[in-house]
């Protein structure tokens, strides 16, 4: 696979903060690829530094082919990039926003007005050109935002956790965009910190404390190593009162983590230890399953912290 | 070199709209240092007339009297009161009645007579020293021109002085004091408005969204200066209508040249306003920041105090500010119709000083990474 995106043992240091500690990936085309991880733990560093904003401390990456510590000028003619804070100049129309990005990427008259046009009918947005951006609700916003990282085509888009803050049916709207634009080809870089985000896209990627923790799709996440220890499994407790339970089911010999998980508690006991918990808990139907998304970060999680301590 | 400016024609059409779509800031911007002309031009009058002044005439003779129509008629002393005791005459002066006394002694008119030294005693207050320094002057001058015609025989004086005033035949303080004004009025105007304009980008984001963009740092600026620097035109002309029309100060040069030569000023302070931009973080800052360089301005420019007399240390400060030199290009050309030939060091001072500062905020900007 040629890569459209490559991070190759990124290290970038604010003084004595390392905002992003030896980060490799690639990313090929028309992939939607993931990066998941809390607040501080460095993905907008990473994508600033991929867009050639901050050059790395250490190592390198490629967009395109090109270097990002060399032809950061050429990188950002072909990366659309919506920041965290949307970028949208509110006290200007639709159109206006539209206009200016149009204008910033260099589009002479003919092609802005046709890509104007097709951003449009891909977002919907139409009916709001002469409003105002500010009085535009959350989703809208959103996809006006959109529709400015995409006004010039690029061949890559950097999307800075386009969700937060938005209802449901607009999260729902704006990936179903999403996935329109990379079969078209666009490969994309979202951030994200939902777990249900990170499901929607073909490969993910978890960072935690400024270390890439684990890569892969979902599925291979889920059957990672790191993620089912030996000798252990993951079961679904169910029962007619979780929360009364859990406490219980966290004091049990074998039981080395779990939580409440809808209607049911979702543990990582030990294998031997099964059928003990199972004589344990004579009412709950005990069932093993597959981890989570969810699971599989807490458990690497839990991994590190301990490891660290 | 077109990439160098890369993006600032729809920067600049951009801010354009942000300043059409505020007309309440953009009112207050344009009003604001209008007022302020009006308000500093009629406050500040350093021409010392009319200064209120008490008398005690313990002589009460004819050559006491010639005195103090010599005092009244040099226009500096106002012959307000009459005292009738030295207690009186110091009383008026602590109550702030009046800020000057004469005391002629009772021996005024004999010892004239005699040949001896008659004493007046002029008592001065202090406490504003342009009027104790005028007063001192005035007072010297009349003892001085009365006893030369009692000494000359035929009471004609040999020399005669005729002060004339050039450039400022009235000597009056709103010619000397309003070009000055000019430039601090629109230095602050214009420093306040485009920091701000690039501050509010980055804490709206906009900025951080800017810099992904294929726009060159010279682009974002030079594009957002124009704008500025043309509503800074519109005040120029504006703050010159009223300084012609409302304080009758004549413009003896070339109103084009002034126009012309304001540009590298405008560029200057647009400059400066950059600076400080990409120093702030919040819009608070910058209002701090801005506000930081009038002080400077206004007291090492030359505007209030002349440079000649300043120390050494801030006569070498005063050089580093901008305002000194538009202030020399502004009363050059307004009060003394002086031309390029005069004006040409400080126009090219303040032309490097202004793509200094702008090359400075582009570097300062680049070197920020993004917000
Ligand atoms: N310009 C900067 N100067 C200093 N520290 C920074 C800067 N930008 C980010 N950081 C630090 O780097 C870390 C990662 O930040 P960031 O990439 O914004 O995280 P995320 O986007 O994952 O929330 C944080 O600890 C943050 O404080
Ligand atoms: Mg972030």
């Amino acid at each position: 696979m040629t890569a459209i995106i490559a991070a190759d043992r990124l290290t970038i240091r604010f003084g004595a903060v390392t905002a992003v500690s030896d980060v490799s990936f690639e990313v090929a085309k028309g992939e939607i690829f993931g990066f998941l991880g809390p607040n501080g733990s460095g993905k907008t560093t990473i994508i600033k530094a991929l867009c050639g904003l901050l050059t790395p401390s250490e190592g390198t990456g490629r967009i395109l082919g090109m270097d990002i510590r060399k032809d950061a000028a050429e990188i950002r003619r072909h990366v659309g990039y919506m920041s965290q804070k949307f970028g949208l100049y509110e006290d200007l129309t639709v159109a206006e926003n539209l206009a200016f990005y149009a204008g910033v990427y260099g589009l002479d008259g003919e092609r802005a007005e046709e890509r104007t046009h097709e951003v449009q009918k891909l977002t919907g947005i139409e009916p709001y050109m002469k409003r105002r951006a500010g009085q535009l609700s959350g989703g809208w916003k959103q996809r006006l935002a959109l529709a400015c990282a995409i006004i010039h085509s690029p061949e890559v888009l950097f999307l800075d956790e386009p969700t937060a803050g938005i209802d449901p049916v607009a999260r729902r709207a704006l990936w179903d965009l999403l996935f329109q634009l990379s079969g078209q080809g666009v490969t994309f870089f979202v951030t994200t910190h939902y777990m249900d985000e990170a499901e929607r896209c073909g490969r993910v990627g978890y960072i935690y404390l400024s270390k890439l923790i684990a890569i892969g799709t979902v599925a291979e996440l889920q059957k990672l190593p790191e993620a089912n220890p030996a000798g252990t499994s993951r079961v679904q407790i169910d029962t007619a009162n979780p929360s009364a339970m859990l406490d219980t089911v966290r004091g049990m010999a074998g039981v080395r983590e779990a939580t409440i998980f809808g209607r049911s508690i979702h543990a990582l006991a030990e294998t031997d230890g099964l059928g003990a918990l199972r004589a344990k808990l004579p009412q709950a139907r005990v069932e093993t399953i597959e981890p989570s998304l969810e699971d599989v970060f807490v458990t690497l999680t839990y991994q590190i912290m301990e490891a660290s301590r | 070199m077109r990439g160098l400016f890369r993006g600032l024609v729809p920067v600049c059409r951009k801010e354009f709209l942000h300043i059409v779509r505020d007309p309440g800031t953009l009112f207050f911007a344009l009003l604001i240092p209008i007022l302020q002309l009006f308000l500093f031009g009629f406050a500040v009058d350093t021409n010392v007339r009319q200064i209120p002044t008490v008398v005690l005439d313990e002589s009460q003779t004819q050559e006491s009297r010639r005195l103090l129509e010599s005092f009244a008629g040099s226009d500096v002393f106002a012959l307000r009161s009459y005292a009738t005791s030295p207690e009186g005459l110091y009383e008026t002066i602590r109550s702030g009645k009046a800020r000057a006394g004469i005391r002629i002694p009772f021996d005024y008119a004999r010892r004239l007579q005699d040949g001896t030294t008659a004493t007046v005693l002029v008592l001065v207050d202090g406490s504003d020293s342009t009027v104790a320094g005028q007063a001192m002057s005035t007072s010297t001058g009349v003892a001085l021109k009365e006893s030369l015609v009692r000494v000359l025989p035929d009471g004609t004086l040999p020399i005669e002085v005729r002060p004339s005033v050039l450039y400022n035949p009235a000597t009056r303080s709103a010619n000397f004091f309003v070009p000055g004004l000019i430039a601090i009025l629109l230095q602050v105007m214009i420093i306040l408005l485009i920091a701000l304009s690039l501050v509010r980008e980055r804490e709206h984001g906009t900025l951080e969204q800017l810099t992904m963009t294929p726009v060159a740092p010279l682009g974002l600026m030079v594009g957002k200066m124009i704008p500025y620097g043309v509503l800074a035109f519109g005040e120029l002309c504006a703050i010159l209508t009223v300084m012609r029309v409302v304080f009758l100060v004549p413009i003896h040069g070339s109103v084009f040249l002034l126009l012309a030569l304001s540009a590298p000023f405008l560029l200057t302070v647009l400059g400066v306003g950059l600076v400080i931009s990409t120093r702030a973080h919040t819009q608070a800052e910058a209002f701090q920041l801005a506000m930081g360089t009038i002080l400077p301005s206004v007291f090492l420019s030359g505007y209030i105090f002349l440079i000649e007399n300043m120390p050494l240390f801030f006569r070498g400060i005063s050089q580093l500010i901008p305002a000194t030199y538009y202030i020399e290009i502004l009363r050059g050309i307004i009060l003394r119709g002086a031309g390029m030939g005069e004006l040409w060091v400080q126009a090219l001072v303040l032309t490097l000083m202004g793509c200094a500062a702008i090359l400075v905020a582009a570097r300062l900007f680049v070197k920020q990474g993004a917000a």
